[in-house]
C-alpha cells in the first residue's frame, strides 16, 4: 500500500532549503516540490546517472529530488552540472547498506543572478560503507552557488569512510557560494572528512601561464577547466568525463575571464 | 639585444630598482650576482611584466622593440623566457596541455601554424631527454609533486620546447644538486649558447658559471649595477665577497 504522504511547501527557515530561491518556493507547483525519483541499486551492482542542466534549457527553475538505495556492496554514481536556470536544485537522498559506496561529482557554473545548489543526505545506515562527494562552482555577476552535504552515520554503522569536499571559484566580485557540511554520528569508528574553501583564480598560476605566452583569457579558461575536472575525476568513461567538462565549460561563455 | 637604461620600480611604494642599466649583446651569456634584498628577482620579474612590479622610470628595448609596452603573454611570444626562482605548481594542468598551449599560443602571435598533437610530443621528448627528464613526468600535473631540482629541470625542458630568443633565470641553480646543477647547466648551454640568442643568469654562485660559462658579469647591489666586467669578477666574488669587491672599487673610483 503506498504510503500517504503529507505535501509539504518548504521554506528558507527549512534547513535544508535555507539557501534557496524564496520566490520559486513560494510560487512552484506543490506537487513539484515534493516529487522524488526513485532509484534501487540491488546489491553488488552499480548505477551511474550523468546529467546535465543547462543554460540552454532555458527553464526558469528546476528541482530534480532523488531518492536512492544501495543494496550491500552496491555502487551508485551520480555526475551532475548545473548550468542555467534561475532557481537549479539537485537534492539528493541516498541509503547505503554494508560495503556500498556513493560517489558524487557537481558543478555549479552561472552567471547573471542564477541559484544553483546540490543538496545531497548521505546515510550510512550498515557497516563498511564509504561515499565520496565533489563538487566545484564557478560564479560571476550576482549568481550563487550552493553544497549542503548532510552525512548521517547510524550507530552500527563502523568503519564507515565518508568525504566531502566543496570549492568555488568566484571570478567577480558580487557572486557568491555557501556551503554547508553537516554530520550526525552515532557510531564511534568512522572516518569522516569534509573540506570548504572559496576563493579566486589563482593569479600567480595565471602570471606563470602568461610568461609562457598563454594570454591571459586562454590561461583563465585551462585554470577553471582543470578547476572543474575535479569533479568527474571518479568518472570512469572518459568520452562522458570529457563531455561533461566540456558542458561545463560552455557555460562560461558570459562569464568575464 | 636586451637594452635596459635607468629602470626604477616600485613595489607598494616602496623603491627596488634605483637607476638600472644594463646591456646585453646578441650572443652573450650575462651574469648577474648580487647580495640578498639587491633588487636580482624584481629586476626578473619588471622584465617579465609580472602585476604589481611597477617600473616607474626608465626604458626596456628588446631586439628594438620597447618591452614595457607589451603585455607579459606579448613578451613571452617575442621571444623573451623568465626562468622562475619558484615554479608555480597548476594543479589540473598537465604539462604536456600546458606546454602545447603556450608554444601553439606563441606560434599564433608571430603568425606561425600551430603544432600538431605528434609533432608537439616529438619535441617534447627531445627535450625532456636532453634535460634527463622523465617523458612521464611531463603527463604529470605541472610542478605538482615535483622536488625543487625537478621543477628547476621542468623549467628548462619548458626552455627548451619554447625555444626562446632570450631567457632571464633567476636563480635556477636554487635547489640543484651537484649533478642536476651540470644537468642543468649543459642545458642551458645547449639550449641558449648561440649567435642570436642572449642570456641574463641572475645567481648567487660560481658553481653554476664552471658550466654555463658567461661572457661578462655584473653586480648588483642596492637597485643599481654597480660593476660589470668579464668572467674572473665571479671568481674574485667567490673569493673575497661582495663587501671588499664593492669596497675596493669605491676605493678605486
Amino acid at each position: 500500500m503506498p504510503e500517504v504522504a503529507e505535501l509539504h511547501r518548504p521554506t528558507t527557515r527549512d534547513e535544508a532549503w535555507r539557501y534557496a530561491d524564496s520566490d520559486f518556493i513560494a510560487s512552484a507547483e506543490i506537487a513539484l516540490l515534493n516529487d522524488w525519483r526513485t532509484i534501487t541499486v540491488p546489491a553488488g551492482e552499480t548505477v551511474c546517472e550523468v546529467k546535465t542542466h543547462l543554460s540552454d534549457d532555458g527553464a526558469s527553475g528546476m528541482i530534480d529530488r532523488l531518492r536512492v538505495h544501495v543494496g550491500a556492496g552496491g555502487r551508485f554514481e551520480a555526475f551532475a552540472i548545473l548550468g542555467g536556470g534561475n532557481y537549479q536544485r539537485v537534492e539528493i537522498e541516498v541509503t547505503l547498506e554494508e560495503g556500498a559506496h556513493f560517489e558524487f561529482g557537481g558543478v555549479t557554473v552561472g552567471g547573471e543572478t542564477k541559484r544553483q545548489e546540490f543538496v545531497t543526505r548521505t546515510i550510512h545506515a550498515h557497516p563498511n560503507a564509504t561515499s565520496n562527494q565533489i563538487v566545484r562552482a564557478v560564479h560571476w555577476g550576482r549568481a550563487t552557488g550552493n553544497y549542503l552535504g548532510r552525512i548521517e552515520v547510524a550507530r552500527d554503522a563502523q568503519k564507515t569512510d565518508a568525504a566531502q569536499n566543496f570549492r568555488a571559484i568566484l571570478l567577480e566580485r558580487g557572486a557568491s557560494a555557501n556551503a554547508k557540511p553537516e554530520l550526525e554520528i552515532f557510531a564511534d569508528d568512522v572516518l569522516c572528512a569534509h573540506g570548504a574553501a572559496i576563493g579566486q583564480l589563482d593569479e600567480q598560476a595565471a602570471y606563470y601561464m602568461a610568461a609562457r605566452g598563454i594570454p591571459p583569457q586562454l590561461a583563465r579558461k585551462l585554470l577553471v577547466q582543470a578547476f572543474i575536472g575535479d569533479a568527474f575525476v571518479a568518472l570512469d568513461d572518459q568520452s562522458a568525463r570529457e563531455m561533461m567538462v566540456e558542458r561545463a565549460l560552455d557555460q562560461l561563455a558570459g562569464a568575464t575571464l | 639585444m636586451l637594452k635596459i637604461e635607468n629602470l626604477h620600480t616600485e613595489i607598494d611604494g616602496k623603491a627596488i630598482l634605483k637607476g638600472l642599466s644594463l646591456e646585453v649583446r646578441p650572443g652573450e651569456i650575462h651574469a648577474i650576482m648580487g647580495p640578498n634584498g639587491a633588487g636580482k628577482s624584481t629586476l626578473s620579474y619588471a622584465l617579465g611584466g609580472r602585476p604589481n612590479y611597477d617600473v616607474t622610470q626608465g626604458s626596456v628595448t628588446f631586439n628594438g622593440a620597447d618591452l614595457l609596452e607589451l603585455e607579459p603573454h606579448e613578451r613571452a611570444a617575442a621571444g623573451l623566457f623568465l626562468g622562475f626562482q619558484y615554479p608555480v605548481e597548476i594543479p589540473g594542468v598537465s604539462n604536456v596541455q600546458f606546454l602545447r598551449e603556450a608554444l601553439n599560443a606563441q606560434r599564433a602571435a608571430r603568425g606561425e601554424e600551430p603544432l600538431s598533437g605528434g609533432e608537439f610530443l616529438k619535441l617534447a621528448k627531445e627535450k625532456a631527454a636532453l634535460l634527463k627528464l622523465d617523458m612521464e613526468m611531463l603527463k604529470r600535473q605541472v610542478n605538482v609533486g615535483f622536488s625543487g631540482g625537478e621543477k628547476k629541470r621542468a623549467e628548462m625542458v619548458q626552455m627548451g620546447i619554447l625555444d626562446p630568443k632570450f631567457a632571464v633565470l633567476d636563480e635556477t641553480d636554487s635547489g640543484l644538486d651537484i649533478d642536476a646543477l651540470r644537468v642543468v647547466g649543459e642545458g642551458i648551454n645547449t639550449i641558449m649558447r648561440a649567435p642570436d640568442k642572449g642570456v641574463l643568469l641572475i645567481t648567487h654562485y660560481q658553481r653554476l658559471l664552471d658550466v654555463v660559462k658567461p661572457d661578462r658579469v655584473s653586480i648588483l647591489a642596492n637597485g643599481r649595477i654597480v660593476q660589470t666586467g668579464g668572467p674572473e669578477l665571479a671568481l674574485r666574488l667567490e673569493e673575497e665577497g661582495y663587501d671588499a669587491v664593492m669596497a675596493a672599487e669605491a676605493a678605486h673610483a
